[in-house]
């Protein structure tokens, strides 16, 4: 039973860690531009389209592939930032999730264009793949590997926020731009790069995410309650936040799966329901 | 001119023009004469013609939550679905009474509306967009799970609508679908339109445009937006009914994200907060939907987001606020 | 803003409307029948309305039905009794019901079709149904898989499969071979529903045990805990039934990590898993993978043969599937019917000359059941395959005769 415990705990925490990947950019974004993009989503998918045609197409290996994803995608949000988010910042929430929306509807259509909208197929190394008995439980190797991969960057971010200038300068935007802007940080600079290294992440997150949540055009509307439900359970703006929101999620969601199925996909929108009502601004909302 | 007062002088455009307005202006009637002439014109059309109405109305009830109101709501359908199922429920058990019917339906959407109303007042934007996109999901869920109630995915079958006012029966060229469905959405629609040219419609776009004043001058946010969003949920629900009276059967599809999504679509088209805008949007946007319907879904799909891009950047307010950049425009041309 | 105003002025209102179309209504009604078309020497062709999903996800559904009709009539030509053979093609765009019967209004007082054809998904059926018995034309069912929806209508007749009829000869088999303890997991909707209670009706009735039984979420993206409850339970094979495409995909691949398939666990499904269609962008993982259907582009005939040859000039090179077969086999029972009624058509006698209408399909020898009116064939116990370098259904087993248990 304990061991049942333990694998089923492993795998949500994996999963979690996976939605946390993807959905940290759309928080800070959130929190620090005040800007809902509902586009997100696309991002994450661009970064699984390079990195499966990478290895398909290109025949390069996984590993390689992946930092690819994650430069793609953050390009691609520094060009759209520039052109066109920026022109929205003083807008209605209403626009901002017009305007995301519409994006979002052309990245699908321009996927299904060139890709098709069938499922894109990911051929992982195989030392990426099977099990590895761990004291006596049977876990997944890719899901260490994500496992992994989330530590490291949770650390990374971590390390960037609290310990370099730029990390200080995020934050004091995200407290208050104005005042940020008046002590003399290029406010402006920093919703940018900000902006694509959140993009960028969840490129890195959609690469990462082709073996367990597949991958096909409709992928930013399919997963973007989820996305949604990390920000807003955890709180915009801040990193703490959607990895504690996107672990509880992941393990609730699976350890519901397992011992209840019959609940199915309510538990998590009931987790959220409840969540939400206790905690309206998140678990760990900066903006009221 | 109590028409042309002016409050305030940086107020937007709507309360400018229309401040508790209430003669019916020949362009309006004309407008209504529209559809009737249609009925008569195109003797073919008439079931895509009755889906436009039904839309429209859907449309305007969504206008009043997210154009006078300012919720941001990405699962209006769940009330729209909820108004269908319960009409198509009560006719598959037996009652096949279409006026009745539709005010069942309307009023168990609005009680659902008033439920959930409570959780959107307290949240932000963001808070709100998740419950209703939330609520869409999980109602279509449950209707999907309780399957052999609601017939699931394969839909719910057998609803045989009764005669109209006991004489007019439904028939497979849609005249009286038609024609109900239009008597349905005008009767609302006048309602409605007196409700925004009230006091509280007033309130209402005091609500969008400075929530936080609002208290200021004695009025209830709180209160003000739970009765808005419960009654524009009784009016989707109304609309939700009609289509199933009118087609005869109801499918998961009424609950969906997509019909959500492509309503809000059609709202910013035409230009949310006029009222006009809600029906022209839809009008437009299926009419486009049927005779682009030959072409690409990749391409409708790829110009439909674009469309959407560039009405949000550059033509702020749909076809209305266009429509009514140019009048204004001459006017003051004539004044010049 | 007086009360009395608002209640005067939409009383007013309502009024002026009812009786504006009050009058509209019976003002039509009294309006005379326009007069016949004239018929001009020339003969009329035979009109179908083809309603299917062209759009969105279910795209290659309306795709594949519309590639089956036309190899049919590219083979044996376009005329029958003199008349030529017209395919009016309407978009669905997907599950939405209000469209299809839209449509299918449209296409019967519009363009006065003689035949409604297509259908690949049942709500979509099971919506325009009603009309084809209102206006009393034959609708031909060339996908759309639940029982139920050739008793909505005496004028509808099913070409393709239900799900029961693919799903009960699994059961059966599994049961002859060895297999006694079978774990059951479905999507969770009407069909996965469906095909849980007749695979256990069956299996039970064959003297097997089923471990135990799962529906998962129809939008699951993690197998995970499922499969987790699978290895607990230590099945020695689990049928599963799935949408065809991203969830069927995902479920191998979870299912060959965890090394259920190295423990021994023999995975069973119907045939939609394994649609030719999909086959191969699904891959390797489904090697070994047995399923029962009543197609497979692997049958070895010289109908089949044909079928496929001429189907890939149609569609441009792809490989035929299930609801091609069902295009193709419509189209033939509407040109059998054209033909023994000497072009003279009409709703009742072309249903008389459905029932009991016995064709020689790709897929094998069919009838339409004079009673239901729904398809009876031969059911293949198949296994994934590689044949030359691509995946096929092999066939090694077969059912023959098999009529919809539903019924």
């Amino acid at each position: 039973m304990l061991t049942n415990l333990i694998g089923v705990l492993f795998d949500g925490a994996a999963y979690g860690g996976l939605l946390f990947i993807i959905s940290v950019g759309l928080s800070v974004t959130m929190g620090l531009m005040n800007f809902i993009n509902l586009a997100h989503g696309a991002f994450a998918m661009l970064g699984g389209y390079v990195t499966a045609l990478g290895t398909t197409r290109l025949g390069l290996p996984f590993l390689l592939a992946l930092p690819l994803a994650f430069v793609a995608s953050a390009a691609l949000g520094v060009v759209l930032e520039r052109l066109l988010y920026r022109r929205l910042y003083k807008s209605s929430h209403l626009d901002q999730v017009l305007f995301s929306i519409g994006l979002t509807f052309m990245a699908i259509a321009v996927a299904t264009y060139f890709f098709g909208s069938a499922q894109q197929p990911i051929r992982l190394p195989s030392v990426l793949t099977g099990q590895w008995r761990v004291l006596g439980i049977d876990l997944g190797v890719y899901r260490l590997f994500l496992l992994f991969v989330v530590i490291v960057v949770t650390a990374v971010l971590g390390f960037l926020m609290k310990h370099t200038r730029f990390g200080a300068q995020v934050r004091a935007a995200v407290d208050n731009p104005d005042v940020s802007a008046g002590v003399g940080i290029d406010v402006n600079g920093i919703f940018k790069w900000t902006f694509g290294l959140g993009c960028g992440l969840a490129g890195l997150g959609g690469a990462l995410g082709i073996d367990v949540l597949g991958l096909d055009p409709v992928f930013p509307l399919k997963y973007l309650v989820y996305f949604l439900l990390v920000v807003t359970v955890g709180g915009a703006g801040t990193i703490k936040g959607p990895l504690i929101a996107a672990l509880v999620l992941g393990i609730f969601d699976v350890a519901g799966k397992y011992y209840v199925p019959e609940l199915g996909a309510f538990a998590i929108y009931a987790l959220m329901v409840v969540l939400l009502a206790v905690f309206p601004a998140g678990l760990y909302g900066k903006r009221a | 001119m109590l028409e042309h007062t002016m409050i305030n002088p940086r107020a937007s455009e709507s309360t400018r023009t229309t401040l508790l307005h209430d003669r019916w202006p020949r362009s309006e009637i004309a407008f209504w004469l529209v559809p009737i002439a249609a009925f008569f014109a195109f003797p073919g059309y008439l079931v895509l013609g009755s889906q436009i109405l039904i839309t429209a109305l859907f449309a305007v009830s969504l206008d009043l939550i997210l154009g006078y109101a300012g919720i941001v709501s990405l699962g209006h359908a769940a009330f729209f679905g909820v108004g269908a199922y319960t009409a198509g429920l009560l006719a598959v058990h037996g009652w096949g009474e279409p006026l009745t019917g539709l005010i069942a339906s309307g009023l168990i959407a609005a009680l659902l509306g008033f439920s959930v109303s409570l959780l959107v007042v307290r949240g932000q934007d963001l808070a709100r967009l998740m419950v209703t996109l939330g609520l869409g999901l999980t109602l279509q869920e449950a209707a999907n799970r309780a399957a052999s109630v609601t017939g699931g995915v394969d839909g719910l079958g057998g609803i045989a609508t009764w005669k109209l006012l006991g004489l007019f029966s439904f028939g497979i060229d849609g005249r009286v679908a038609y024609v109900y469905s239009f008597v349905v959405l005008c009767g609302v629609f006048v309602l409605l339109r007196r409700l925004v040219n009230s006091p509280f419609g007033l309130a209402l776009r005091g609500l969008r445009e400075g929530p936080r004043r609002m208290p200021a001058i004695g009025v209830s946010v709180r209160r003000v937006q739970v009765s808005v969003f419960t009654l524009a949920a009784g009016i989707a629900g109304v609309a939700g009914a009609l289509l199933t009276q009118t087609t005869q059967f109801v499918g998961l599809d009424v609950l969906g994200f997509p019909r959500s999504a492509e309503l809000l679509i059609m709202l910013v088209l035409g230009g949310a907060g006029r009222l006009y805008g809600a029906l022209i949007g839809a009008a437009v946007f299926m009419v486009a939907q049927d005779f682009l319907s030959g072409l690409s879904h990749v391409y409708w799909q790829f110009w439909l987001g674009l469309l959407l891009v560039l009405v949000v950047l550059f033509a702020h307010g749909g076809i209305i606020g266009g429509i009514q950049r140019l009048t204004s425009r001459a006017q003051k041309r004539r004044a010049a | 803003m007086t009360r009395r105003n608002v209640v005067r002025d939409t009383l007013f209102a309502t009024i002026a409307l009812a009786l504006l179309s009050v009058f509209g209504l019976c003002a039509c009604n009294a309006k005379k029948a326009p007069p016949p078309e004239a018929r001009a020497p020339a003969v009329q062709p035979v009109k179908i309305g083809v309603i299917a999903e062209f759009s969105g996800p279910f795209a290659d559904y309306g795709k594949n039905i519309e590639n089956g009709m036309r190899t049919y009539l590219k083979l044996h030509g376009d005329t029958y009794a003199g008349r030529k053979v017209e395919l009016i093609v309407r978009d669905t765009t997907g599950p939405a019901p209000d469209v299809a019967k839209r449509l299918a209004q449209e296409l019967l007082t519009r363009d006065k079709v003689d035949f409604l054809a297509g259908f690949g998904l049942t709500p979509n059926a099971m919506a325009v149904a009603p009309l084809s018995s209102e206006a009393k034309k034959p609708m031909i069912v060339m996908n759309a898989a639940a029982s139920t929806i050739t008793t909505k209508s005496p004028y509808v007749a099913r070409v393709s499969m239900t799900l029961p009829q693919v799903t009960a000869p699994m059961a059966e088999w599994a049961a002859k071979n060895g297999i006694k303890k079978v774990y059951v997991l479905v999507a969770d909707y009407a069909p996965g529903l469906d095909a849980q209670d007749v695979f256990k009706k069956a299996f039970t009735a064959a003297g097997g045990q089923i471990v135990d039984s799962v529906r998962v979420p129809l939008r699951n993206p993690e197998f995970a805990p499922f499969l987790q409850r699978i290895k607990d339970a230590k099945p020695e094979a689990v049928f599963i039934f799935l949408p065809a495409g991203e969830q069927g995909i995902a479920f191998m691949k979870a299912f060959n990590e965890r090394g259920l398939a190295k423990a021994g666990v023999k995975l069973i499904a119907t045939g939609d898993l394994t649609d030719d269609h999909v086959l191969s962008a699904m891959g390797d993982p489904t090697l070994g993978l047995i399923t029962t259907h009543h197609y497979s582009a692997a049958h070895d005939s010289p109908e089949n043969k044909e079928f496929i040859k001429a189907y890939q000039e149609v569609s441009g090179g792809k490989r035929p599937n299930f609801m091609a077969v069902g295009g193709y086999d419509g189209m033939a029972a509407i040109a059998e019917v054209i033909k023994k009624l000497d072009g003279k058509l009409d709703g009742d006698k072309a249903m008389a000359t459905l029932k009991g209408l016995k064709l020689a399909s790709p897929r094998g020898p069919i009838t339409i059941d004079p009673e239901t009116r729904d398809i009876v064939q031969t059911v293949y116990v198949r296994r994934v395959q590689k044949v030359g370098d691509e995946l096929y259904n092999s066939e090694f087993e077969q059912f023959p005769n098999v009529k919809d248990p539903g019924k």
